[in-house]
C-alpha cells in the first residue's frame, strides 16, 4: 500500500511556504484599500495620545459615532498616535502614517519639499471659511507653490509658564500672582523647592529635541535668536547669542546655586507633564494648551493647576515663541480618503471654531464625558471669531479659566515670534545635550559648549 | 521498506561514482534525474520555507542595507548613489568616538561586574545542599522580566534626589543622594548595573548546567588532598568550566557591543552623549530627524559594526566546534 504521508506533506510544507507569501507580501492596490467591503471609503485618524483616560476615549468615540452617522460612507479607524520625532520618522519611512496625521508647524515646509503630503488644496478651498484663516498660521502648511498641504488644525498656541497653584500656597506664594520677570522666576522656584523637599520648584525639558525647543523658547522670551535668517532666505546660526547663554546661566544658577530643580533632569514633553501632574515640578515652560493633554493623559487635579504667559525680558526683541499643530494627508493617498479626510478635519478640528451648532454638539459631548472644554489657544481665524466661539460654548466650559487669567488677561497683547524655519528639530537636537550638560555638570563651559553646537548647526543648515 | 529503497539506491550511486572516480573526473557528475530520484525535490521543498523566511527577515534586509549604505536616501524620495560618502560622514562624525568610547566602556563595566557575578552566583548555588531549584529559579526570575519593564522599574529607583528609593534606602545608612542617571560619570555604571540584574540569570543556568559535567571524583581528590572550597574552586572548577567561559565572555563582548535598549530607555543618550552607544547613533542618524532620517549613514554604521563583530563571531564559531567535537 502506497504511504500518503510524503505527499500530504509535500502539501502542507507547499501551503506553508504560499502562505508565509502572501503574509510577507504587500497590500496590493492602494485604491482597493481605501474602500471597504461595505463600499465605504476607510479613513485611519489621530485618535488620542496613549494612555489617554477611559473618558477621554469614550468622548472620541462618540465624536467618531456622530461623524460615521452624518457620513455613513466614511468608517472612520482611529489610531493613537503622538507625535515624536523618531516615531513619526518611523511612520514615514514605513508607510503607517493614519491616513490623518499631526504634525508641529515646523515639519509641514520639509515635508512638503520632500513629496510627503498630499496636494489637499482643492479640497481646502472647498470649505466656506478657508479664506478666514489667519493668513500667517495657513502659510505654515503652503508649498512654494501657493497650495495648501498642511491644514491648520488642532491648534495654535504660544510658549507659556505652567504653574502647581498648591506648590505656590506650601511655599507661602500667592498662586494668584504668577511671576512675571525671570528673577521672580528664580526666587519663586527656591521657595517652592526649599518648602517641599524633593520637588523642583522649576524644571525644563531637556530631552528628544524639547530642550532645544525650550531653550529656544526661553531665548527668545529674553530676546535672542538661535538662527537668523535674510531676505535671500540664508540662514545663520546664532546659537551662542546673549539671550540663550543668559537663559543657560539661569538654569545652571537655579540647579547649582539654589538646587531648586530637583533631581530628575531627563524629561521630554511627555515626562515632565506627566512630573508636573504628579505635584513634582512647581513651574515649566511648554505650550499654552498643553491642560488638555494633562487631564487627558495624566489626570491632572484641576486645582491645583495655573498658567500665566512666559515672563519677557526688557530686550526690544523678547517675544513669546509660538507654534501649533496642523493636519496633514499621506501623499500617495486617493482622491477618495482626501475628500474623507477633509471631511473629518472639517468635523473634528475646524467647523466648531466657525459653526455654533457644531460647537456646542463638540462642547456637549466632551463636556458628557468630563473631557476639557474651553482651554485656551491662539485663534485659527481672528480674535473676534474666537471670542464668538467662547461665547457659544460658555456653558460648557470646564477649564478652570479662573486659574489661567495671568494667561488669558495678556494673550492677545503678547509679541509673537515664530520657531525657526530651517532645519528646526534637527537644531534642537543639537541643543538638547547643551542643557543636559549645564544641569548635570557644575562646571559647564556654556560658551564652549554654545560655540561647538553653533559650528554644527551652521554646517547643517549649509546643507540647505 | 523506505531504507531499504535508501540503501539500494546508495548503491548505485557508489556503482556509478567508482569508476569516474578512477578515471580521475573528481566528484561524480549527477544529472537532474538523479538528483529528482534521490529525493533532491523533496529536499528542496522541504528547504523551501525556511529559505523564504530567511530571505525575507534576514538575507533581503542585509543586501537592502548594503545598497542603502552607499545611497543618499529617505525611503520617500528616489535614493541616489553616493558611493562612499556616507562611511566618510560617519567617520568625521565627532559623536562616533565618542559612542565607540563609551560602548567600550559599558563592555569594560559589564565585564567587570557582569561577568563574574554570575560565575560566583552559580558557584554558589552549586554548593547549596537543598532548595537549589528555588536559586536557579529566582536567579532567572529577572530574565523573564519583559525588558521594557524592568528598565522602567529601575528608572523609578533611580530616581534622583532624596526620595527615590535607592537614595531613601542608601539615606537610612547615611549615604547619599546619589546622581544615578542625572550625572554623565554616574550614567554609565548606572545602566551596567541594571543590564548586569536583567541578564544574569541566563548566564547562571550556563553555568550551571556546565558545573554539573564536572566529575564529582576531581573534587573528590581534591577533598583528600585537603582542599578548602576556594582551592576547589580555582585548581578544579575554573579549569574545567575554561571553554564555557570563553564563550560566554565572546557572547558578551558581541551583546555589549549592541547594546542599545538601557541607553535608549533609561538615559536618550544623555546626559550630554555621556551614554549614547554604536547602536543608539546608529538610531539617531535612522530616526531622530522628523522629516526623514539619514538611512544612508544609519546602514553604513551598521556594516562597520557588523564588521567588527563578525570577528568575533567568527571565534565563537570555531571555538564551539572545537568544543563539541572534542
Amino acid at each position: 500500500m502506497k504511504s500518503t504521508r510524503k505527499p500530504a506533506a509535500l502539501v502542507l510544507v507547499g501551503a506553508l511556504t504560499t502562505g508565509a507569501l502572501a503574509a510577507c507580501s504587500g497590500g496590493g492596490d492602494p485604491q482597493d484599500e481605501s474602500t471597504n467591503s461595505a463600499g465605504q471609503v476607510t479613513l485611519s485618524v489621530v485618535s488620542l495620545l496613549p494612555g489617554s483616560t477611559e473618558e477621554a476615549v469614550a468622548a472620541f468615540e462618540d465624536q467618531v459615532a456622530e461623524f460615521e452617522k452624518a457620513n455613513p460612507d466614511i468608517d472612520v479607524q482611529p489610531e493613537e498616535y503622538e507625535w515624536k520625532a523618531t516615531t513619526f520618522a518611523a511612520q514615514l519611512a514605513g508607510g503607517t502614517l493614519p491616513d490623518v496625521f499631526e504634525i508641529p508647524f515646523t515639519d509641514a515646509q520639509g515635508l512638503v519639499e520632500n513629496g510627503q503630503l498630499a496636494d489637499m488644496d482643492a479640497q481646502f478651498r472647498a470649505l466656506p471659511y478657508a479664506e478666514q484663516f489667519n493668513p500667517t498660521i495657513l502659510e505654515a502648511g503652503t508649498g512654494e507653490d501657493g497650495h495648501v498641504y498642511a491644514i491648520p488644525a488642532k491648534n495654535a498656541y504660544p510658549v507659556a509658564l505652567h504653574y502647581n497653584r498648591q506648590l505656590f500656597e506650601s511655599a507661602g506664594l500667592d498662586p494668584d500672582s504668577p511671576p512675571t520677570t525671570w528673577d521672580q522666576v528664580r526666587e519663586y522656584a527656591k521657595k517652592i523647592a526649599d518648602a517641599n523637599p524633593g520637588v523642583a520648584g522649576y524644571a525644563t525639558m531637556t530631552q528628544n529635541n524639547t530642550g532645544g525647543w525650550q531653550l529656544t523658547a526661553q531665548t527668545v522670551a529674553r530676546g535672542g535668536r538661535t538662527v537668523e535668517t535674510d531676505a535671500d532666505q540664508k540662514a545663520t546660526a546664532t546659537l551662542d547669542n546673549p539671550g540663550t547663554k543668559e537663559t543657560l546661566q539661569f538654569l545652571h544658577d537655579l540647579r547649582w546655586t539654589d538646587s531648586s530643580m530637583g533631581g530628575n533632569f531627563l524629561l521630554d514633553w511627555g515626562s515632565i507633564n506627566q512630573e508636573f501632574a504628579a505635584g513634582q515640578v512647581g513651574m515649566f515652560t511648554s505650550g499654552s494648551d498643553i491642560y488638555t493633554s494633562l487631564v487627558q493623559t495624566n489626570a491632572v487635579d484641576p486645582d491645583t493647576y495655573g498658567l500665566a504667559p512666559i515672563p519677557l525680558s526688557d530686550a526690544p526683541e523678547a517675544a513669546t515663541l509660538t507654534g501649533g499643530t496642523l493636519a496633514g494627508v499621506p501623499a500617495n493617498v486617493d482622491d477618495g480618503v482626501k475628500d474623507a479626510a477633509i471631511k473629518w478635519i472639517d468635523f473634528f478640528y475646524l467647523n466648531k471654531l466657525v459653526d455654533e451648532d457644531r460647537a456646542v454638539a463638540d462642547a456637549e459631548t466632551l463636556a458628557k464625558n468630563d473631557q476639557p472644554v474651553g482651554t485656551p489657544v491662539l485663534p485659527m481665524f481672528s480674535k473676534e471669531q474666537y471670542e464668538l466661539n467662547q461665547e457659544w460654548i460658555a456653558d460648557y466650559v470646564n477649564v478652570p479659566l479662573a486659574q489661567m487669567t495671568a494667561f488669558t488677561d495678556a494673550m492677545f497683547d503678547l509679541p509673537l515670534a515664530g520657531e525657526p524655519s530651517q532645519k528646526t528639530q534637527e537644531v534642537y537636537a543639537l541643543l538638547d545635550p547643551v542643557v543636559q550638560a549645564v544641569l548635570t555638570d557644575e562646571g559647564a563651559d556654556i560658551d564652549a559648549l554654545l560655540a561647538d553646537a553653533n559650528t554644527q548647526a551652521q554646517a547643517l543648515l549649509d546643507q540647505g | 521498506m523506505t531504507v531499504t529503497t535508501t540503501s539500494s539506491r546508495s548503491s548505485s550511486r557508489g556503482g556509478v561514482a567508482a569508476p569516474a572516480r578512477a578515471a580521475g573526473a573528481g566528484r561524480p557528475r549527477r544529472g537532474p534525474a538523479t538528483w529528482l530520484r534521490g529525493g533532491g525535490l523533496h529536499s528542496l521543498v522541504f528547504l523551501l520555507p525556511l529559505l523564504v523566511i530567511f530571505g525575507v527577515f534576514s538575507w533581503f534586509p542585509i543586501v537592502r542595507a548594503v545598497i542603502m549604505s552607499v545611497q543618499e536616501t529617505n525611503l520617500v524620495t528616489d535614493p541616489t548613489f553616493v558611493g562612499l560618502d556616507n562611511f566618510r560622514h560617519v567617520l568625521a562624525d565627532p559623536l562616533l568616538w565618542k559612542a565607540v568610547k563609551n560602548t567600550l566602556y559599558f563592555a569594560f563595566l559589564a565585564l567587570l561586574f557582569g561577568y563574574p557575578v554570575p560565575l560566583v552566583a552559580a558557584v554558589l548555588m552549586r554548593e547549596v545542599r537543598r532548595g537549589r531549584g528555588l536559586y536557579s529559579a529566582l536567579a532567572y526570575l529577572p530574565v523573564v522580566v519583559p525588558p521594557v519593564v524592568a528598565v522602567l522599574l529601575w528608572k523609578f529607583f533611580y530616581k534622583g534626589g532624596p526620595t527615590g528609593v535607592f537614595n531613601t534606602i542608601l539615606g537610612w545608612v547615611g549615604l547619599g543622594p546619589y546622581p544615578w542617571l542625572q550625572d554623565a560619570s554616574w550614567a554609565m555604571p548606572s545602566l551596567v548595573l541594571a543590564a548586569t540584574w536583567a541578564g544574569a540569570g541566563g548566564t547562571v543556568i550556563i553555568y550551571l548546567a556546565a558545573l554539573t559535567s564536572v566529575p564529582a571524583e576531581l573534587y573528590d581528590a581534591s577533598e583528600v588532598d585537603g582542599a578548602g572550597l576556594w582551592r576547589k574552586i580555582w585548581h578544579v572548577t575554573l579549569p574545567q568550566l575554561r571553554g564555557v567561559l570563553f564563550i560566554t565572555l565572546i557572547l558578551q563582548v558581541i551583546g555589549t557591543a549592541q547594546v542599545f535598549l538601557e541607553p535608549y530607555l533609561f538615559t536618550g543618550g544623555g546626559p550630554n552623549n555621556a551614554t549614547v552607544t554604536v547602536l543608539l547613533l546608529i538610531y539617531r542618524y535612522a530616526f531622530q530627524n522628523s522629516l526623514g532620517g539619514d538611512y544612508g549613514a544609519a546602514t553604513a554604521l551598521s556594516l562597520m559594526l557588523a564588521a567588527v563583530l563578525a570577528v568575533f563571531s567568527v571565534l565563537y564559531f570555531r571555538l564551539t566546534r572545537s568544543w563539541s567535537t572534542s
